[in-house]
């Protein structure tokens, strides 16, 4: 029987791409996918974009492709990865420069664009699309003159469509972080587009994959501490076979678990709706999943059940939100954290008495509550060190920036025996994220796929 | 009846999505899984995030693999991009859960014990 495998490459965009060389290497993989596009990562290639208008795309796709071209060609594996970002046109270039740098030939790479509507934002309004925001239901006049870049998630079917050319390598922009997990499957297996419990399963085997070693013992909350190996953890593998059933597994060669517990963890994770988990290609229902272990590293996963794929696809912009500024400084033994208590009440004053006008203050305490928040309880005993770390939220660069003046003549004005000052922090450009639906066919009639040859490229 | 923290007995990842954040609570067993169902309902992980979130929780169920999925909305400041927390992804909201007591019948917990060796965690 005909076993279609699947490796993961790289959850995110910046993820090391060591343990897909080990999987190329060792895992007899068919295809391997990537998803580097998190929601945060297009605001981060937008930035990146305005600097130098090649960019706008992940730019470690230099090193991931060098690394894994070789096996391109050794093994006939197929790489399939949303590296574009908001440039995949950039992005395609860039691999055909790497694969003539390795003097490879016969290489086809295919691009996928058409997600981007940030230029089409006015016709789109004009033939009656709101982009109200699917949650709020706020109008989007509230932050339209503010939009940075608005991407709809496309599915796997233009995926499927590259690889039907002879594509070698496909990349794409905002598709979903699953579509280039089920578009082999749709390819080799024929899968109709309507065939839901299929498809669902697909899509299942996408999202356990698509966070590199999140289901092989990364991040994992259970025995975290006798998971072996971790400095060279290995990323999922999927044995997919026709009837939609999988095995998730890893090469031997490398570490980490999977368990019936790791894999788990995965299944929910960024997922609301457990009987609805909507995607382009199919609406997942994971309510009568079953994981069993099968063998060492052998998890076999059943049961994914599918429902009709949505009228509408979900839209991704980013509007411009302020800034942040940040302070921090440590704090020594004794009375650490009354010391930078007393801080942050002279930086508070401060700020009021500057007249410097914040939309949002935060104070933290790095030791005792900065990630807990007010979870977290008093320290019973007296800390050795604290560190106080103060951010604020406001319009302008110039604002925020007025805190970090503050800081340095604390060392001598303030509370005794302040250290660890790593001089200050550059401000950050805040996006706020504005999630919307578009009827699917008016992105879906944009969606090109250009296939080119490497060697005949000029 | 035992108070016990959730730590002691559960598994739990979180995660964001623009301002929302899911965390995924496994039971080691389905007697366990049961006494969740009374004890970390909606509203009881609500009160016990307090501020850090500023909208509401929904619990779905995922009785398989002894489950509940926590929706907590409102809950990242604005969302990954516009926060400024240090946790501005939500990556730290399960060990955060976790945190929680519950109350578990002696015999409940004996036989969970089991379960847990077993599974390792």
């Amino acid at each position: 029987m005909k076993t279609v495998r699947v490796g993961a490459a790289q959850g995110f965009y910046g993820d090391t791409i060591e343990p897909a060389v080990a999987t190329a290497k060792y895992g007899n993989v068919d295809y391997l996918s990537f998803d580097c596009l998190a929601e945060l990562t297009m605001s981060i290639l937008v930035k990146d974009q305005k600097k130098d208008e090649s960019f706008g795309y992940t730019r470690d796709i230099t090193t991931s492709m060098k690394a894994l071209l070789p096996y391109v060609k050794e093994k006939g594996i197929k790489l399939l990865t949303n590296a574009g970002g908001v440039n995949p046109l950039g992005a395609q270039k860039e691999i055909i420069r790497v694969a003539k740098e390795l003097e490879m030939d016969d290489l086809k790479v295919a691009v996928v664009t058409g997600d981007n509507i940030f230029d089409q934002m006015d016709s789109l309004l004009s033939k009656g699309v709101q982009f109200d925001h699917m949650e709020t239901g706020e109008s989007i006049s509230e932050v339209q003159a503010k939009l940075m870049f608005a991407n709809a998630y496309l599915g796997s079917m233009p995926i499927v469509e590259a690889l039907k050319q002879g594509a070698d390598i496909v990349v794409t922009g905002r598709t979903t972080d699953t579509a280039q997990f089920l578009a082999p499957l749709i390819y080799e297996y024929g899968w109709s587009e309507d065939d839901w419990d299929r498809l669902a399963s697909g899509i299942f085997m996408g999202h356990l994959l698509e966070c590199s070693a999140q289901s092989t013992g990364g991040n994992f909350s259970g025995d975290w501490d006798q998971i072996e190996g971790m400095e060279k953890i290995g990323y999922p593998i999927a044995e997919m076979s026709d009837s939609g059933d999988f095995i998730i597994t890893k090469v031997e060669e490398r570490g980490g678990r999977v368990s019936v517990d790791t894999v788990k963890e995965q299944m929910l994770y960024e997922i609301h709706d457990p009987s609805a988990y909507v995607t382009p290609d199919v609406t997942v229902d994971l309510t009568q999943v079953k994981l069993e272990q099968v063998g060492d590293n052998r998890v076999r996963v059943s049961g994914v059940k599918g429902n009709p794929k949505p009228d509408n696809l979900k839209v991704v912009m980013g509007y411009e939100d302020g800034y942040m500024g940040q302070v921090l400084v440590g704090y020594s033994w004794p009375d650490a954290l009354k010391k930078a208590r007393k801080s942050d009440e002279i930086i508070r004053q401060q700020i009021s008495e500057n007249g410097l006008t914040y939309d949002e203050i935060q104070t933290s305490y790095l030791g005792y509550d900065s990630i807990h928040g007010p979870l977290a309880s008093e320290p019973s005993e007296d800390l050795n060190e604290v560190y106080l770390r103060m951010a604020v939220r406001g319009k302008t660069k110039r604002d925020v920036l007025q805190l970090n003046r503050l800081i340095p003549p604390l060392f001598l004005n303030g509370p005794p025996s302040a250290g660890g000052f790593y001089g200050n922090i550059p401000p950050r450009q805040l996006l706020g994220m504005w999630a919307t639906l578009i009827p699917r066919e008016l992105v879906e009639s944009q969606v090109k796929v250009i296939v080119e040859e490497v060697g005949t490229y000029v | 009846m035992s108070k016990i923290l959730l730590r002691d007995i559960a598994q739990a990842r979180s995660g964001d999505k623009g301002n929302t954040v899911n965390i995924g609570l496994f039971a080691p067993s389905r007697e366990l899984y049961e006494i969740f169902d009374q004890q970390v309902t909606a509203e009881k992980v609500k009160e016990h995030f307090q501020e850090l979130i500023a909208g509401e929780v929904i619990r779905y169920e995922v009785p398989t693999i002894n489950a509940y999925n926590f929706i907590l909305t409102g809950a990242l400041n604005g969302g990954g991009s516009r926060s400024i927390r240090i946790d501005s992804l939500g990556k730290c909201f399960g060990a955060n859960l976790l945190r929680m007591e519950i109350e578990v019948p002696e015999d409940v917990l004996k036989i969970s014990n089991q379960t847990v060796n077993k599974a390792g965690v």
